[in-house]
């Protein structure tokens, strides 16, 4: 008989690396593992800032080093274009707790997931999600609008939880047996700890608490932010990188302040510079600020003295603050004595 | 003595996945036997690489530092 061909989303979590194991070891399926890269990763972004692990290494890639373990290839497949962002900024079934359309983001993956299924001649999608382990996008009504949404009706397995759910087409058929899958609800991860050590999986990553920005709530301020103060409800894929790296300062509807806080974050900045401000004080070591947005002689007076506010020379009565973009180079001389609470009530 | 190289990947200015991804679509496009040289600026190509080859495969055979740029070969290998 033809051997059972199943797509696999791996977010390199032990729940997905599990999922991979069963399918694979005890299914006996043939297996093709993906990884969706959307661009809100914590971890991928301080990678990106050179944040080290305590070796002095940036940590690898999690999705890739679940493969290693597991012993197959991991595609990495990039989903962070225009079409992604566009339903991160207009979900149809809204935000969780903070930015995170998690609903949407998922079925937005499963319908990519569903292409490549079914270029590839697979016969169903699964993934490691579990029953009731997440409030908003594990709940029983939320996996069933996924996968209608997704058009992946019958064809999408999760492993952990399978025998909670509806069975799928290939549990239907009797190509894979339903017996063998699990019934897991919930957050602990008690039972996941000794499945792993039964398939034998002994090195897996911890639980990190989400690894999305979206959830996080100082990024969600900053996300809306942009949403905002802006006609179009867009956000573009250069602004992403932007939003996990430094402090940042709404001077006006128009204008917006972003300040290094980091070497690494002032390299971050300076790769974005194209079509805003680059602003940094000239004469005492200080951070790199980008500015968006058309500023009033006022608002640069303003932003000069905050970019000042953070550098070296914050005791001085005086200095010199550099203006540059690609219309030339300007200068200002400012106080940078600025009272913590005027900063403060600027702070996205 | 650096390995000969049957094709270049260069990766610079790129940050991950990208580097990967593209080191993947190379190794699908050349057959086994043949050895690539992945450029990439990319600090996480260290860290990434190594996993990578875990994974498929295949034989890393080494990352030189040249300046900002890591030079990464890696023989492509038949599977099983």
């Amino acid at each position: 008989m033809k051997k059972v061909k199943a797509l696999g989303l791996l977010s390199g979590g032990l729940d997905s690396m599990l999922a991979l194991a069963i399918v694979r070891d005890v299914l006996g399926c043939e297996v093709r593992a993906i990884h969706f890269y959307t661009g809100f990763c914590i971890t991928e972004s301080q990678r990106r800032r050179g944040v080290a692990g305590k070796d002095g290494k940036v940590k690898p890639n999690e999705a890739l080093v679940a493969g290693a373990r597991l012993g197959t290839e991991v595609e990495m497949i990039d989903i962070s274009d225009q079409g992604y962002l566009d339903v991160i900024a207009n979900p149809k079934y809204g935000y969780g707790a903070n930015a995170n359309p998690c609903i949407d983001c998922r079925i937005d993956m499963f319908v990519r997931a569903r292409k490549i299924l079914d270029e590839w001649g697979g016969d169903f999608v699964f993934t490691g999600e579990v029953l009731g382990q997440r409030p908003k996008s594990q709940r029983r009504s939320t996996l069933w609008v996924i996968e209608r949404d997704s058009g992946l009706q019958g064809r999408l397995l999760r492993p952990l939880s399978a025998k909670l759910l509806p069975p799928t087409q290939a549990e239907l058929d009797g190509r894979i047996d339903r017996e063998k899958l699990f019934a897991i609800s919930g957050r602990s991860r008690k039972e996941q700890m000794a499945l792993a050590e039964k398939l034998g999986i002994a090195d897996y990553p911890q639980p990190a608490g989400g690894c999305c920005y979206l959830t996080d709530e100082a990024f969600a301020r900053k996300f809306f932010d942009i949403l905002d103060h802006r006609e179009e409800r867009r956000i573009d894929r250069d602004e992403i990188p932007l939003l996990a790296t430094g402090r940042h300062f709404r001077i006006s509807p128009n204008v917006k302040l972003v300040v290094g806080r980091t070497e690494g974050e002032n390299f971050q900045l300076r790769r974005y510079a194209q079509g805003r401000y680059l602003v940094q004080a000239r004469d005492v070591p200080g951070p790199l600020a980008l500015v968006e947005g058309e500023p009033t002689w006022e608002e640069m007076v303003l932003v000069s003295r905050i970019v000042a506010r953070y550098g070296k020379g914050r005791e001085r009565p005086e200095v010199v603050v550099a203006w540059e973009s690609e219309g030339g180079r300007d200068e200002l001389t400012v106080d940078p004595r600025i009272e913590e609470s005027a900063i403060d009530a600027l702070r996205i | 003595m650096r390995p000969h190289a049957d094709r270049v990947v260069d990766t610079s200015g790129t940050f991950c996945p990208v580097p990967i991804i593209e080191t993947a679509k190379a190794a699908r496009e050349e057959g086994p036997g043949k050895t690539l040289l992945v450029i990439a600026t990319d600090p996480g190509i260290e860290s990434d690489l190594p996993v990578w080859c875990e994974g498929t495969r295949n034989e890393l055979l080494g990352i030189e530092r040249e300046g900002d740029r890591y030079l990464c070969f890696v023989r492509l290998v038949e599977k099983r």
